[in-house]
């Protein structure tokens, strides 16, 4: 049955067209960026700040405007013999899917062709768990309120907050305790927030020596090591979990 | 058969169904009416598990209905507003239906036909009129011929001969036994569908009785004036 | 036995100084002692020394000799010892393996000690386990060439090993085609002036793959340094000239690769920078000039203090570093012309190759990074992505006659 669901679904975003045009996009800006560029290095540089940014701005707008417009083909499913869940594990799959279809094609592929070196290979995954994370951000948002409009308000919110407010604020902390010893304190801060998370592995491999200046011997042992990867990447996981189950939560006990 | 027993539900401050307490019985056929925003939408998604109750327990053959979802097999719903994904084409809707319905060994086009839906299957549900998703709607909810069937204001925006097409088919499976609840502000429509009354008033049911009952309590013989009498009645009663 | 060593001694002597004459040592030979061997030899004698393993202590050497070994006979200094001590012109030690010298804090002992030494030549040793690898003070014209130098394993503190060259007051010395790893300083200069260092590679040392002061006049060309705990130092000096020479892999947080302080009068040409926490620190240096070289991926391409006067960059590549020039002051005296730098984001309108507008190096957040290190933690992210565009255009805090004015449009290639 979720598999089924999870179909028409698929069928349902790609009627749309959205998820075409925003391959596309993705996939005219990847590779004009490294045909602009002789080096391939920097045009994953430029490519971060569209997989840190533009990324999770689509994901989370896109899933929002997406659950709102099926709440009519949720209904309907509702008034069916079909449990609550695979309603809502149909919805949510069908919605990663395109969006990391339509970004693996975007920016996966011809990265991975025209320059995969290790810092493209992280790239390409933590922009994949991003779109995730906030597919699951914006269905946490969605379910929270039956207006659109306000949906939607709370959806650019997360991304604001994420993006750039969090950043701010963490820069203030920074700035406020820059006499005092704080590896840890930072470790925390940025496993806090998904982007900044996302961010991290992808400096771990770019920016290596830069951060090794940095108390490097901490960073070193905490990221340097494949333990540290695989942190970054369990704790995105985790914020990909924390939302989503807190939408199902309450997609479970919610009147339609 | 259906049994609602002391449900309460409400959105906010406002209290939708206050202990509200019905049985639903094989071969009777329900009108629920009262005005609007009296509760008569709520308790029937609350039958159908869209619309989760607060308190009370509501059974579907004597099972609790509280996190289960296979009784819908047997309950055919027919929305007030019918509201389809907007870029399905009608035959694709009811082929995805169907797709979704792997249960169902049978299905029952006889109005999709009647209908005449057929024609229309390549047009895209937001091309729709309020009318024609009625009609989908009322096709679909007796296509995997259910035992139960809710229909919430079947006949508005249909036309007359529409409205005709489907009271028929009310009819016509009421015979076979199954149960229905209808909610409609047509009461000429009720009259002809119905067997049993339900008035529902600010989230209470003030008053039930079988239509021949309320027709000798009032001593009307057309509903419309029988429910104006209850009321008037019932108005009496009160200080 | 005795006797019959005694007899090839005389007959050896009885040859007479006018022709060298050469001495065999071996285990099953009549000479089996090396020492035995040393002190029967004269001057401009060979001792041709067989494979085996010497357990002798410390050997004396008081007259030009030339030492030979054949097949790389072990000496041992059985953790005690230092092996070759050389007070005489004209030794050559060549082709033996050095193994285990002893260690103290007071005294350097060393495999190879030269004191007061010339034209000496140790070529094609190899050393292990040494504290200090060769210790030279006072010592002129001497050629170091074609060794392998690992120091004492497993040591973690600076303290527990010694150097592996280790100059002190020389002149005129040439290092050549060594490796040198393990030990504290790689190379270590002090007071050595007129000096060629070339095509040696000194990695993984504990403190600096290659470290001097007060070492005037010398030259380092085609050296590899990497992965060493704190790169390249040098202070105190004028008139160093370094070409050629590739820098990589020096990171942690004191981590340099090419600290230059107090430097003057010096040039740094054709060298590689690569993967550096800092490629080059520069503090209280004048008149260098820094060209052609190459700056790839560190983390600060360069950091030049203020108190940096009259120094000249230009032809260098800046590619992919995370920043390319940080600084403390607000005032720069030093000219920055015709690097190409990545990050530039200029135009070149009359297509001659030059930048139509000046490229100003230093970033607003790199900046803030000096005052609060934690800050790069937030490097790429979308606030400095902003803070830096902001600053772009309006500048109100980067210096602004820190810039180049003639931008490269395009790498310099250099194969």
């Amino acid at each position: 049955m979720m598999l089924r669901l999870t179909k028409h679904a698929i069928y349902d975003i790609l009627r749309n067209r959205f998820v075409l045009f925003y391959a596309l996009f993705l996939l005219v800006i990847t590779f004009s960026l490294f045909s602009l560029d002789s080096d391939p290095g920097k045009a994953v540089l430029s490519l971060l700040n569209i997989v840190l940014m533009v990324v999770p701005l689509v994901s989370i707008i896109f899933t929002t405007i997406y659950f709102f417009n099926s709440y009519e083909f949720i209904e309907l499913l509702l008034s069916q013999p079909i449990d609550r869940k695979v309603i809502f594990f149909s919805e949510f799959l069908a919605v990663c899917l395109a969006l990391s279809v339509a970004y693996g094609v975007g920016v996966g592929l011809p990265v991975l062709l025209l320059g995969g070196d290790a810092g493209a290979v992280y790239l390409v995954g933590s922009g994949l768990l991003l779109t995730w994370v906030f597919v699951a951000l914006a269905f946490a948002a969605s379910v929270s309120t039956r207006d659109k409009a306000k949906g939607i308000g709370v959806a650019l919110l997360f991304w604001f907050y994420f993006g750039l407010i969090y950043d701010g604020f963490m820069l203030y902390i920074i700035y406020s305790f820059s006499d005092y010893p704080m590896e840890k304190l930072t470790l925390a801060l940025i496993s806090l927030n998904p982007v900044d998370l996302a961010r991290m592995v992808i400096l771990l491999k770019l920016d290596i020596s830069a951060l090794m200046g940095y108390t490097g011997a901490f960073l070193k042992d905490f990221f340097g090591t494949s333990l540290g990867i695989v942190y970054s990447l369990g704790l995105l996981l985790v914020w990909v979990l924390i939302p989503m189950v807190y939408a199902l939560r309450r997609f479970l006990g919610k009147d339609v | 058969m259906i049994e609602v027993n002391k449900v309460c539900k409400r959105f906010g401050k406002l209290e939708v169904l206050r202990e509200v307490s019905a049985t639903f019985e094989r071969g009777k056929s329900y009108a629920i009416i009262g005005p609007n925003g009296s509760g008569k939408t709520t308790l029937i998604k609350s039958i159908l598990g869209m619309v989760l109750p607060d308190s009370g327990s509501i059974h579907v053959d004597s099972v609790s209905i509280r996190g289960h979802w296979n009784y819908r097999r047997q309950i055919g719903y027919m929305p007030q507003i019918g509201r389809y994904p907007d870029n399905m084409k009608i035959g694709q809707l009811l082929r995805m239906i169907r797709d979704l319905r792997p249960d169902a060994t049978t299905t029952d086009e006889e109005l999709i036909r009647s209908l005449h839906l057929e024609e229309l299957y390549q047009k895209r549900m937001h091309t729709l009129s309020g009318g024609t998703r009625q009609k989908v709607s009322a096709a679909i909810s007796f296509l995997f011929n259910p035992s139960i069937l809710i229909l919430d204001e079947p006949t508005a925006g249909l036309d007359p001969l529409s409205v005709e097409t489907l009271k028929e088919k009310i009819l016509k499976e009421k015979e076979k036994g199954k149960v229905f609840l209808i909610t409609s502000h047509i009461l000429s429509d009720l009259d002809e569908l119905s067997t049993d009354i339900l008035y529902i008033e600010d989230g209470v049911i003030r008053y039930t009785n079988t239509m021949v009952g309320l027709k000798k309590e009032t001593g009307e013989d057309k509903l419309g004036r029988a429910i104006a009498g209850m009321m008037r009645k019932d108005f009496r009663l009160q200080p | 036995m005795f006797t019959g060593a005694r007899l090839l001694i005389l007959l050896v002597l009885a040859a007479g100084p006018a022709w060298a004459r050469v001495i065999t040592v071996g285990p099953s030979r009549q000479v089996s002692s090396l020492q035995a061997a040393v002190a029967a030899a004269q001057a401009g004698d060979t001792v041709q020394v067989h494979p085996g393993t010497y357990r002798e202590g410390n050997i004396l050497i008081r007259k030009p000799l030339y030492l030979v070994g054949v097949g790389y006979p072990v000496i041992d200094g059985e953790g005690k010892y230092e092996i070759f001590t050389v007070a005489a012109t004209d030794v050559v030690i060549r082709g033996f393996r050095l193994i285990n010298t002893g260690s103290a804090s007071i005294n350097d002992i060393a495999a190879i000690k030269g004191l007061d030494v010339q034209r000496m030549k140790i070529l094609d040793n190899q050393f292990e386990e040494t504290f200090f690898g060769i210790h030279l003070s006072n010592s002129r014209q001497t050629l170091i060439e074609g060794n392998t130098l690992r120091g004492t394993s497993g040591a973690r503190a600076e303290q527990d090993v010694g150097n592996g060259i280790h100059l002190w007051k020389c002149d005129h010395i040439t290092i050549r085609k060594n490796t040198v790893t393990s030990h504290r300083d790689g190379i270590y200069f002090e007071f050595v002036t007129r000096s060629l260092v070339e095509d040696n590679y000194s990695h993984q040392n504990l403190r600096y793959g290659l470290h001097f002061m007060f070492s005037h006049e010398d030259e380092y060309h085609n050296n590899i340094f990497q992965n060493n705990g704190s790169g390249v130092a040098i202070m105190y000096t004028r008139g160093v000239t370094m070409t050629g020479n590739v820098f990589e892999y020096n990171q942690g947080a004191a981590a340099y690769a090419l600290l230059l302080k107090d430097i003057s009068d010096s040039r740094i040409e054709r060298c590689q920078f690569r993967n550096n926490t800092v490629a080059i620190y520069m503090e209280g240096s004048s008149r260098c000039i820094l060209q052609d070289n190459g700056f790839r991926e560190n983390g600060w391409a360069l950091k030049i203090q203020a108190s940096c006067d009259n120094n000249t960059l230009t032809r260098n590549n800046f590619i992919r570093n995370t920043f390319d020039v940080a600084t403390n002051g607000s005032l720069s005296l030093n000219t920055l012309t015709s690097n190409y730098w990545d990050k530039y984001e200029g135009y070149d309108i009359n297509r001659d190759g030059v930048g139509d507008v000046p490229f100003h190096p230093v970033s607003l957040y790199g900046m803030i990074v000096e005052r609060m290190p934690t800050a790069v933690l937030l490097w790429r992210s979308f606030l400095v992505f902003l803070l830096d565009r902001a600053e772009k255009v309006v500048p109100a805090v980067t210096p602004e006659n820190l810039k180049d004015e003639k931008p490269a449009m395009r790498s310099y290639d250099r194969g």
